[in-house]
């Protein structure tokens, strides 16, 4: 959990309860309530999903759910914006190729 | 169009809600848009996609500055707090969550929220959607580490997290100034800032900030390159000329993991397109944009405008707007009151004298291209 800050000369982070999710079947450890994007940025990955033709590695661009470049599979569905999908314990993101075919 | 569950979602299972006056958006424009027509009397309803009002404010921990009583001196964030408190105190509804997806037949709109399609009916519309930030076209741009520098303020401010150690940043208009110097105060590195034409964009102020923190502003460069296997190690910058054409030779390698994009926003309006408001394309503005007159209105007259939306500016242009706007739309509705009146005549006068300084001639040959009716 490093990749969170700790001190702000001007902010003060109020975090919601530390929980476990799942990337890639890695167990990771995380703030409930924050984006799941905020998460895995905080443990180092930004790599969210690989582009349909050429495979190139994606990761966020906006961050507030406005340009559908951090889709990702959470818990079995695809297309989940996770700069906007918050945490919950338990949740199991995946890296999406492509569209996906995942409901 | 399908919930969290996968399950089908259709208007036909949800009831139409009916009300006088609806906003779309929840950032200082329509907050202030809400707060007016509801203060006039109207039934007054706001809808934003995200859990907390606020739009860009909610991310902006610096001291607003400018205009006399706009709240000079105050952080964005704690505006956001003093608008939201006001609309709790006033007490009508919003919407959080809840992403406006399209305007239909009947003046009848869709909002989805969480796993619910609801349609929504209303005299009048306050669109306040505000603006997305551009993208920029250069070898490798779609790396992961080349980000909206308003998407690494949210990150960063709202979120605590940084999604790197050391960045550029291209552009230098206020976003482009601010960010970096936010990116210091979180302790990451700021490698340089840089601007294609021959001055940089933002307020002196800002750049001076920046400039004293030790970050260079590199002038007449652009970016060429994002480098990295799989996330950005470097970015790979050039001289141009007179006509911002690349100059061989003058290339060079800054390394960092994160490439900012602050080259400016454009309006969100696609939902104006939908409503059959006439949208134009006015580069001085933000690119495309809705017509409007001067009490905010679209071509279509139940139908208003204000914030980014209706000219990329600032916010406090963007609450006075919201004025105008909420005023207006409770007079089409409930005809002519006085207190409406003053309240826009004063609105009006204000955005005169904040477009009079020399930075804003540009907003305001824009707007004189704007001529609906
Ligand atoms: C880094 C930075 C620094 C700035 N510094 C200053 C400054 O010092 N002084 C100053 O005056 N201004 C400053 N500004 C500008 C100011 O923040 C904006 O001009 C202002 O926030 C615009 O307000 P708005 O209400 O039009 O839009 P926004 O604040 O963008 O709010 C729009 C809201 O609508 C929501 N929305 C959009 N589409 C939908 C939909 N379909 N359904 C539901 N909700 C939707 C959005 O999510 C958002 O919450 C700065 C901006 C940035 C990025
Ligand atoms: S990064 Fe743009 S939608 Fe998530």
């Amino acid at each position: 959990m490093d990749g969170y800050l700790k001190e702000h000369p001007i902010l003060e982070f109020k975090r919601g309860k530390k929980v476990k999710f799942f990337f890639e079947n890695r167990e990771i450890e995380g703030y409930e309530g924050l984006p799941v994007a905020a998460a895995l940025h905080a443990a180092g990955i930004k790599v969210l999903s690989f582009s349909e033709r050429y495979n190139r590695p994606r990761g966020f661009f906006c961050a507030v759910g406005k340009c559908s470049s951090c889709l990702m599979e959470v818990d079995g569905r695809s297309n989940v914006m996770v700069c906007v999908e918050l945490l919950k314990s338990g949740m199991k993101v995946r890296r999406q190729k492509g569209k996906s075919q995942k409901q | 169009m399908t919930n969290d569950k996968g399950q089908v979602l259709n208007f036909a299972t949800s009831k139409l809600q009916t009300l006088d006056i609806c906003v779309i958006g929840g950032g200082p424009a329509g907050l202030e848009a809400g707060i007016i027509a509801r203060r006039l009397g109207a039934k007054v309803m706001i809808i934003d996609d995200n859990p907390v009002l606020g739009g860009q404010l909610i991310k902006q921990t610096h001291k607003f500055f400018g205009s006399k009583a706009h709240y000079c001196g105050v952080r964005g964030v704690d505006i956001a707090g003093i608008l939201s408190k006001e609309i709790k105190d006033l007490g009508f509804d919003v919407l959080h969550n809840a992403t406006v997806v399209g305007y239909y037949d009947d003046d009848i709109i869709g909002v989805l929220q969480h796993d619910k399609l609801l349609s929504v009916k209303a005299r009048a519309y306050i669109f306040a959607t505000g603006a997305s930030e551009n993208m920029l076209a250069f070898d490798n741009a779609d790396l992961p580490g080349v980000y909206g520098a308003g998407a690494v303020q949210t990150m960063m401010n709202v979120y605590g997290v940084v999604p790197g150690k050391r960045a550029v940043v291209i552009g230098s208009g206020n976003i482009g100034l601010i960010v970096p110097y936010q990116l210091l105060q979180a302790g990451v590195e700021v490698a340089a800032i840089i601007e294609i034409m021959d001055k940089v964009g933002g307020y002196y102020v800002h750049a001076a900030k920046i400039k004293r923190a030790g970050v260079p502003i590199i002038l007449k460069h652009t970016i060429i390159q994002a480098q990295g296997r799989d996330c950005v190690a470097a970015a790979l910058i050039s001289k141009v000329d007179g006509e911002y054409e690349c100059l061989p030779g003058t290339e060079k390698t800054i390394e960092c993991d994160m490439i900012l994009i602050a080259i400016g926003l454009s309006p969100l309006c696609e939902l104006l397109y939908q409503a059959g408001c006439r949208i134009d394309y006015i580069p001085e503005l933000g690119g495309h944009m809705p017509l409007h007159n001067e009490d905010m209105m679209t071509t279509q007259k139940n139908i208003f405008v204000c914030g980014d939306l209706a000219c990329i500016e600032e916010a406090s242009t963007a609450i006075l707007e919201g004025k105008i706007a909420g005023a207006k739309a409770h007079e089409v509705l409930y005809g002519e009151t006085k207190q409406g009146k003053e309240i826009a005549q004063q609105a009006k006068r204000e955005l005169s004298i904040i477009r009079s300084s020399p930075f804003e001639q540009r907003i305001v040959s824009g707007l004189s291209r704007l001529k609906p009716h």
